[in-house]
């Protein structure tokens, strides 16, 4: 039986045109697509595989965002038992401290043997969440994890380094992981499950009262980086281009 | 507070990481700025020689058999204690998977402000990269120490090394008992059917791909150009192609003479393991991907419609 808490972020998707805005200090949010942080939908299918494989429970904390319902309702639909939404004045300058210091705040409550988030998000600009929630528990942090088997009272991981090679580590519990993959992709849930979760179950809100930022960085300027070195561009239809390509692919001699 | 500048040396399996070398080079130019020194921190047991590579006014070194491979714990340690008693004007790590570690846990811990993903140092300013490449963040030191985390793109590595080796003087270690994190062992990457590092043609694949099935068509064009298919991160998390195929931060690091990348956005963690490719051909529909920063020729376009038309060309070209 292993008590699980996921930690799980909105963030920008990089499919999507970004925008800074006005004072020149973040990302414009009026039109901003959110989607879940792809390493945090990983943290989330390694604590449903851990809760299968071992039994236990799983809740999932998020800050409000738009779209988060439906994510957390996703994860119930994945097998979460729990989906808490936290609320407060999350303006666009919230960074990880003062995200961190409401998640461990939260997750406190529940006791976890283990507390999985993602190894990044492509927004962090003060370090990744896991880490600082993680010192402000007094818990144990490993990151770049890609594997977790729960044995006696301790977590065994596989960590990944450059170039593939793995580091076996043993971590007491309670602890906190930074996942970097689950063992399996993220699982597929019918859109008919997650409507039916809409229905049958709840999200808890539990409300900050101050968000504390202090320990971030204080962002200056954020800008579009100027297209330096940029490619000769190919233009033309499909077969210009084709034609194109095989005469590079023959200038290196790969034909 | 001094107006050094300290980088924690990584190190593992007794080679530095290519990042501490480039993280050198950014505080080198910090430290022009604060008129301090560029120190190395290493952290380790029995490895002094480490030091001598290094391009820094001076290395502190800890040695301790708690040390002798890379925990998150023991590390914390040892760079707390370290920054507590000399309090530098910054720290410089790795945005990796040894310094990510340390560097967040001390920026709680000793409640000094931290910046992530650095990729340059101008003129006192910190430039960050987020939101894969496509944003830039500028930030400046903090009244207090600053901790930094550099990942590459901005400096060469080379910058960071030197044959002069610096002057090493030993620094206390802490006490290392009741450490929570214990390496097991390490596990060496498997081999996997082919070495994409000695490739000297790869197709790579992203997320642009879409489905597993469209790889054969991928593989398809490999094969007709004698070369092979690797991928970034997102495709080998799918399970679509092993670990040995991955390209990037986790992954192998790749010089081929050609790399067509196809549906890659060019996201730092990949570009950081194939920048140095002769020829970068990038195909992708997003006209603002990074990835064009960094090709020699770039095509806007949808690989699916231009597939079909390429593998008849090149066969082709190949029949003569």
């Amino acid at each position: 039986m292993t008590n699980i808490v996921a930690i799980v972020k909105m963030v920008p998707d990089l499919v999507e045109e970004l925008e800074i805005n006005d004072n020149g200090t973040g990302l414009a949010r009026d039109w901003l697509r959110l989607i879940i942080n792809e390493f945090d939908n990983h943290a989330i299918e390694q604590a449903i595989l851990l809760k299968e494989r071992d039994g236990g429970e799983v809740t999932v904390i998020a800050p409000e965002a738009e779209g988060v319902e439906d994510m957390l309702f996703t994860t119930a639909a994945k097998g979460a038992d729990r989906m808490i939404k936290l609320t407060s004045d999350f303006a666009e300058d919230t960074n990880n401290h003062a995200l961190a210091r409401a998640f461990a705040e939260t997750a406190k409550a529940f006791q976890p043997d283990l507390i999985l988030t993602g190894v990044q998000a492509n927004d962090d600009l003060d370090g990744p969440v896991g880490p600082l929630v993680a010192e402000y528990l007094g818990m144990p942090y490993v990151g770049y994890i890609s594997g977790v088997m729960i044995e006696d009272g301790k977590a065994i991981v596989r960590k990944e380094y450059p170039g593939g090679l793995i580091g076996e580590m043993e971590v007491v519990l309670p602890a906190v992981l930074g996942i970097q993959a689950g063992e399996e992709p993220p699982r597929y849930v019918a859109i008919s499950k997650v409507r039916q979760m809409m229905k049958t179950t709840e999200i808890d809100e539990q409300e900050i009262p101050e968000l504390d930022p202090s320990g971030g960085a204080r962002i200056n300027r954020m800008y579009l980086p100027e297209a330096a070195g940029r490619a000769e561009m190919i233009t033309g239809g499909e077969e210009e281009i084709a034609a194109k390509l095989v005469e590079i692919f023959k200038e290196v001699g790969a034909l | 507070m001094n107006q050094d500048i300290y980088v924690v040396i990584e190190h593992l399996q007794g080679q530095v990481a290519d990042i501490s070398f480039i993280s050198l080079a950014a505080a080198r130019d910090l430290a022009q700025e604060t008129g301090g020194q560029a120190v190395g921190v290493l952290l380790g047991h029995n490895v002094q020689d480490l030091a001598s590579t290094l391009a820094a006014d001076g290395v502190l070194y800890a040695d301790h058999p708690a040390l002798a491979e890379f925990t998150a714990d023991a590390y914390q340690k040892t760079v707390a204690s370290l920054i507590g008693k000399n309090e530098p004007r910054a720290v410089f790590f790795g945005n990796t998977s040894i310094g990510a570690d340390v560097a967040s846990v001390l920026s709680a811990r000793l409640s000094l402000p931290l910046v992530s993903s650095c990729v340059s140092i101008t003129g006192g300013k910190i430039t960050s990269k987020i939101c894969g490449g496509k944003i830039m963040a500028e930030s400046e030191l903090a009244k207090t120490t600053t901790l930094i985390t550099m990942i590459p793109g901005g400096y060469k590595a080379e910058q960071g090394q030197s044959e002069q080796s610096p002057d090493v003087t030993s620094f206390n270690v802490p006490t290392l008992d009741d450490l929570r994190v214990m390496l097991k062992q390490y596990i060496q990457p498997e081999a996997g059917d082919v070495d994409i590092s000695k490739e000297s043609i790869l197709v790579a694949i992203g997320r642009g791909i879409q489905t597993e099935d469209n790889i054969e068509l991928a593989e398809e064009l490999a094969e007709l150009l004698g070369g092979t298919v690797c991928s970034s991160r997102p495709i080998v998390d799918q399970g679509w192609l092993p670990t040995s195929r991955m390209v990037g931060k986790s992954g192998k690091t790749v010089k081929p003479k050609l790399y067509l990348a196809l549906g890659i956005s060019g996201a730092p963690e990949h570009v950081e393991g194939m920048a140095e490719s002769e020829m970068i051909v990038a195909v992708n529909m997003d006209p603002n991907a990074p990835i064009f920063d960094i090709a020699t020729y770039g095509i806007e376009f949808d690989f699916f419609d231009l597939i079909d038309p390429l593998l008849e060309l090149v066969e082709a070209a190949k029949r003569g």
